[in-house]
């Protein structure tokens, strides 16, 4: 076992796998010699050599595009994304291809694409570094989405992701890369796709969350406790098959529920939850399902950022609405 | 004092290469490919079944029994000529109007009309035919096949991955994006552009300030060769050429094919009359690749008429035996749809696929 942040955490899994798996291939911009604009690909192309790990020119269709054809000759490329922002610029290769290859072939042509890249509010950048587009992914079909919260699971759900034949996006959220250092162990692990994780048991309500804001949850649960407010939280840990039954077993038991997204409130992945609640379970609900999310705008520029942010005390607020109601 | 600049000196060097002329005699013997009599007379018989087959498509989708269909006649020395010069394991990623390419590469016929009609199994590539199915966003296909002449390279396979699109995708960002990749990874790979003058209805002068659509290999630091895209002879030459520069590690080269499509963009509703007129389609007919092809074979005493006609109820016996095996394939169902998105069912649609199965088993 090693202390790992995140950040670390995801080398790792990218190391064992380029090692296991000589049809691995890791590249981007920036990704070889600099090892990644946040290291994440540090040491990589010393240890593989260029053939594996690489730079490549800066433009996201292209990058898309190639991962695709080098999927046809039987590679299992790992693209980075710089900044999920720039997902737009290569939404086409994203959605209306890779997303789409094993259908429109006939399902004889698999996509084991994993598309690396990080987001995620808190940490001042420039525009349309840190939004939130999960929800644009988790729109669709065909595409895997997944998002960790710690460093242990980032290590085995990026090797999973990795080993997996389908297409999957995987989201980092940077105020977690080294937020935090976590046991890790150095040796190889999966953690399961589509299957989110209970970080807190409890009894009152289920918190549904995922990435940053599931630290934001569990804030908020301990300042709950005090007031006498049980609140189990729940991690999702793949957004896009989001695992319902993990959550309906909850709020079951709970009877009430807050779903927290740092993205917009509008067409989000909290909206097909809080729907899935109702079609699923109304019966056993003591009160609406609520969220807390940011409001329904573009990515605040730095001076409003935080305000723009949900966080532990917003998560608190709409608990107690809840509780209340 | 004027800066030096560099685009007259770049357009000027951009010549259209030719072997056979509109009259069927060759201009250019230097580049006459090695082509045995046997080798002249298929390319012949696949650009006349591919005429046929055209003509019968047309007909086939007015009547309502083919789907979509983008029409091919006057485009078979760009589309066939180009192919003619692969090899088996080389790898095809066509656009929606080169249907004809992957027939010859394997694809058998019934399943482009299954293609056509908007079956999966049409998209399924036999074992051993390196393609995909033809592409609908302009310009997608072009990024992938630098990833496919990556692949290549990185295997040290003898094989290229080549691409067409038309003068219209030659304006997309992936364009730039794919032929600026392969150049910079030396992928083996040959981006094909059929110059059929048209996007739909806009002419090429409007895509672009260029010259040439050739000339933007250059910026790309890869070879460009602009070709008579009614000269078979030349269109295979031309790729035979890519493909071995290719596969010898000389990196990718972009092929503009000069030609032109006689119908309508697709069938479904274009009417070229709106931005074509008369005098341009007879200018262009007059070059056309199967009558110029047809001179030169003739004159060798290598072609008949009566060949040809025994060519062309052949094939129109082979086509009625694929619509009919068309035909006989049951319709695609929601519940294949499904069951073919991922390798294994996410939660979500396990419970669709059990509505699905309920429903289409009434
Ligand atoms: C990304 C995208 N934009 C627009 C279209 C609609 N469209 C289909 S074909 C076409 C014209 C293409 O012209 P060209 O590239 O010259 O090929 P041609 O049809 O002449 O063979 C257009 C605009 C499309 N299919 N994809
Ligand atoms: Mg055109």
């Amino acid at each position: 076992m090693a202390q790992m942040t995140m950040i670390q955490a995801i080398t790792d899994a990218m190391r064992t796998e380029l090692k296991n798996d000589d049809n691995v291939l890791v590249f981007g911009e920036d990704v070889g010699q600099n090892g990644g604009v946040f290291r994440a690909t540090e040491g990589l192309q010393k240890e593989f050599g260029e053939d594996r790990v690489f730079d490549t020119p800066l433009a996201e269709s292209g990058i898309g595009g190639m991962s695709i054809g080098l999927a046809l000759t039987g590679f299992r490329p790992v693209p980075e994304i710089q900044f999920f922002g720039f997902v737009y610029e290569t939404m086409d290769a994203i959605s209306g291809q890779m997303a789409r290859y094993r259908y429109r072939s006939g399902g004889t042509r698999p996509m084991p694409i994993t598309v690396r890249s990080p987001f995620g509010g808190g940490v001042h950048t420039p525009e349309l570094h840190a939004d939130s587009l999960e929800g644009l992914m988790a729109q669709q079909p065909g595409l895997r989405v997944v998002i960790p919260s710690n460093p242990y699971d980032a290590k085995g759900l990026l090797i999973s992701s990795i080993r997996n034949n389908d297409p999957v996006i995987f989201l980092e959220h940077m105020k977690l890369y080294r937020s935090f250092r976590e046991e890790v162990p150095e040796e190889e692990y999966t953690v399961e796709l589509d299957k989110a994780a209970v970080k807190r048991e409890g009894t009152d309500v289920t918190l549904v969350a995922y990435g940053a804001m599931v630290h934001s949850c569990l804030k908020a649960a301990e300042e709950l406790e005090k007031d006498g407010v049980n609140a189990e939280v729940i991690d999702l840990r793949t957004v896009a098959p989001v695992d319902y039954e993990t959550i309906l077993e909850s709020v079951k038991k709970t009877n009430r529920a807050v779903v927290v997204q740092e993205a917009q409130k509008q067409a989000g992945i909290a909206a097909n939850i809080v729907s899935e609640i109702q079609e699923k379970a109304i019966l056993h609900l003591e009160a609406p399902v609520l969220r807390v999310t940011a409001p329904d705008t573009v990515y605040a520029f730095t001076q409003a950022e935080e305000v723009w942010l949900p966080n532990h005390n917003t998560i608190v607020e709409k608990v107690n609405d809840v509780m209340n109601f | 004092m004027t800066l030096k600049r560099t685009l007259e000196n770049i357009e000027n060097q951009f010549e259209t290469f030719q072997i056979l002329n509109e009259e069927g005699e060759i201009v250019n013997e230097d580049y006459m490919p090695d082509l045995s009599d046997e080798d002249l007379k298929e390319i012949m018989r696949r650009m006349v079944y591919t005429r046929i087959l055209d003509q019968r498509s047309i007909a086939l989708n007015r009547q309502g029994r083919l789907g979509f269909y983008a029409p091919t006649a006057g485009q078979e020395a760009s589309q066939l000529g180009s192919q003619f010069a692969l090899e088996k394991e080389d790898f095809i990623l066509p656009g929606y109007r080169d249907v004809p390419q992957l027939i010859w590469h394997g694809l058998p016929l019934y399943q482009a009309f299954l293609f056509s009609r908007g079956h999966y199994k049409g998209n399924q590539m036999p074992e051993g035919v390196n393609a995909v199915s033809p592409q609908i966003i302009i310009g997608a296909q072009i990024t992938q096949t630098a990833g496919v002449g990556l692949g290549y390279k990185k295997r040290g396979e003898n094989a290229v991955a080549i691409t067409y699109t038309g003068d219209g995708g030659a304006s997309q960002g992936d364009f730039y994006e794919g032929i600026n990749f392969a150049g910079a990874f030396g992928a083996q790979a040959i981006f094909v552009v059929q110059n059929n003058r048209f996007a739909i209805s806009v002419p090429v002068e409007k895509q672009s300030a260029a010259q040439t659509i050739a000339q933007k290999a250059v910026a790309a630091g890869i070879e460009g060769i602009q070709v008579d895209g009614m000269d078979v002879l030349a269109v295979y030459a031309a790729t035979k050429d890519a493909r071995e520069r290719a596969v010898n590690g000389e990196g990718p080269t972009l092929i503009e094919t000069l030609t032109y499509r006689y119908g309508p963009h697709t069938m479904a509703g274009d009417d070229p009359t709106r931005y074509r007129t008369e005098d341009e389609d007879n200018e262009w007919e007059k070059k056309d690749p199967i009558v110029r092809f047809r001179k030169f074979l003739e004159a060798k005493g290598l072609w008949s008429e009566e060949e040809e006609n025994e060519l062309i109820e052949k094939t129109k016996e082979e086509i009625k035996a694929a619509i009919k095996e068309a035909d006989n394939t049951p319709k695609q169902s929601v519940t294949d749809l499904i069951g073919i998105m991922h390798e294994e069912l996410p939660s979500n649609l396990k419970e669709q696929l059990e509505e699905y199965k309920e429903k289409e088993s009434k």
